[in-house]
């Protein structure tokens, strides 16, 4: 699936191939795959632990909006999963 | 100084290397020659409690190496707790004892990831590619793999006798349905280092596996992944090794001994602190031999004012120990080094005549590293 057929109903999901955690140590949340460590900034982290396979990008964009008590995150979102879906770290359902 | 360089941040590569026993004889193997006079191994409970302690440093990669790590009969409790704790768990096997049931055993205990490295089983090293038991085993074993939805990451550790067969090789990876192939020239270290003149290959043999290597990627076909480790030898500068030692990478060895890099039981003056006698907090943070080479104020010139320090390091502290008899010079990798003759020298050896090809009998064979070898090397 291309970055293209991401929309706002898309369902992300953390790859099978990828573990996000939350790592104290680091005050970051991370992605482990094998013999490797991606260290994400804040809002790659509240972006990513919101992608369930459940949730589509327009509940995790009202749902950052709401916890961070701002609006018009939408297009940054999108951008973000896009990315995420290249570098194939998210699968979109 | 170092006591007023920053405070480093948690160790967050573990490796252990829970046993040096192996059931092959690989003569580029970078275990210390030493290694059948070295001190018991750890039992479980002392591993569980490393585990749980570098955990709470902030530990997260796990590798779980040896020897051959499956010749311990708890790698799958190990494994457990290290998946309870949160490591990702890395198995780094040769696959020799990897059958069904320890597999879906692993695989329970929560094990992430197989690194399958392939190598010369026998004596017969030309025999590497054409041994059918060898293929057998490891078509056996990366069955397995796939059928426990692991991908498929082989390595492949190359030298002056098997360099010449980076086609094959990858035709092979490619028939087992690899996803990632490492193709990872020696490291001259441990009884690769005792081996170093009959594994070095010819500059000319490098630039061909790399050519071969480079239209391996570009062919159409399915996907896999190539990575081609340049020898370090063939470069100008040195590799940032360890990303500076002490800074993210600890490894246990099989008799307890925390080390800032495998290679560095080696080292010279240092007294490296067991786990059986200091907690890993300990290790880390206070342990002389973990500060000794942080920051730069262990270095000598070159690379003390050279702008590249903090780039690498000064490169391999074990390589610049074994080449110049001093761990505080500059990797002599380095061209700015005033001991690079050393390495330019040694692979001008091999770019030479080699006894080796040129007669039957050979002055000083290969050395295999097997306890009785191990045993000779140091009567």
């Amino acid at each position: 699936m291309t970055s293209n057929s991401i929309s706002i109903a898309s369902r992300p999901a953390i790859d099978r191939r990828f573990r996000l955690q939350w790592e104290s140590a680091q005050n970051a949340h991370v992605l482990l795959y094998p013999e490797g460590m991606i260290k994400l900034n804040t809002s790659a982290g509240e972006i990513l632990k919101r992608c369930d396979g459940q949730a589509t990008i327009a509940d995790i964009t009202a749902s950052l909006e709401q916890s961070f008590s701002t609006g018009g995150l939408s297009d940054e979102v999108i951008a973000f999963i896009a990315m995420a879906v290249e570098n194939k770290w998210v699968a979109v359902l | 100084m170092n006591v007023q360089a920053k405070k480093p941040g948690p160790p967050l590569w573990l490796l252990f290397e829970l046993t040096y026993r192996c059931p092959l004889h690989c003569a580029f193997c970078y275990n210390p020659t030493n290694f059948s006079g070295i001190g018991p191994e750890l039992d479980t409970d002392d591993w569980l409690r490393v585990l749980r302690e570098a955990r709470a440093l902030g530990a997260v990669q796990l590798g779980l190496s040896g020897g051959e790590p499956l010749a311990r009969d708890d790698l799958e409790i190990i494994v457990a707790e290290a998946h309870r704790l949160g490591f990702y768990v890395n198995l780094i096997t040769s696959g020799v004892g990897l059958n069904e049931t320890r597999i879906a055993a692993l695989k329970a205990a929560g094990l992430d990831h197989i690194q399958l490295s392939f190598q010369d089983s026998s004596q017969q090293m030309n025999d590497f590619l054409s041994s059918t038991r060898t293929f057998d085993l490891k078509s056996k074993v990366a069955a397995l793999i796939k059928k426990y939805d692991y991908p498929m990451v082989l390595n492949v550790v190359l030298h002056r006798l098997n360099i010449d067969h980076v086609a094959e090789i990858l035709q092979m990876a490619d028939k087992l349905d690899a996803e990632y192939v490492e193709l990872a020239n020696t490291q001259y270290y441990g009884w690769a280092w005792h081996n170093r003149a009959q594994l070095m290959p010819s500059r000319a043999q490098v630039e061909r596996a790399e050519a071969v290597t480079k239209r391996f990627r570009e062919r159409n076909g399915r996907p896999m992944r190539i990575y081609f480790v340049v020898p370090d030898y063939f470069e100008r500068r040195p590799k940032p090794c360890m990303n500076g030692l002490g800074s993210v990478f600890l490894t246990v060895t099989p008799d307890g001994m925390a080390l800032p890099c495998q290679a560095a039981r080696m080292l010279p003056g240092l007294e490296f602190p067991n786990v059986r006698d200091m907690s890993m907090e300990n290790i880390w943070f206070d342990s002389a031999a973990f500060n000794h080479y942080r920051g730069d104020d262990w270095m000598k010139e070159p690379c003390r004012s050279c702008p590249e320090k903090s780039r690498d390091f000064g490169g391999c502290r074990c390589q610049a120990y074994l080449l110049t008899g001093d761990a505080a010079n500059a990797d002599p990798v380095c061209d700015l080094s005033p001991h690079h003759h050393l390495v330019t020298e040694a692979v001008a050896l091999a770019d030479g005549p080699r006894p080796i090809e040129s007669a039957p009998v050979v002055e000083k064979p290969l050395v295999f590293r097997s306890p009785a070898n191990s045993v000779r090397l140091f009567s």
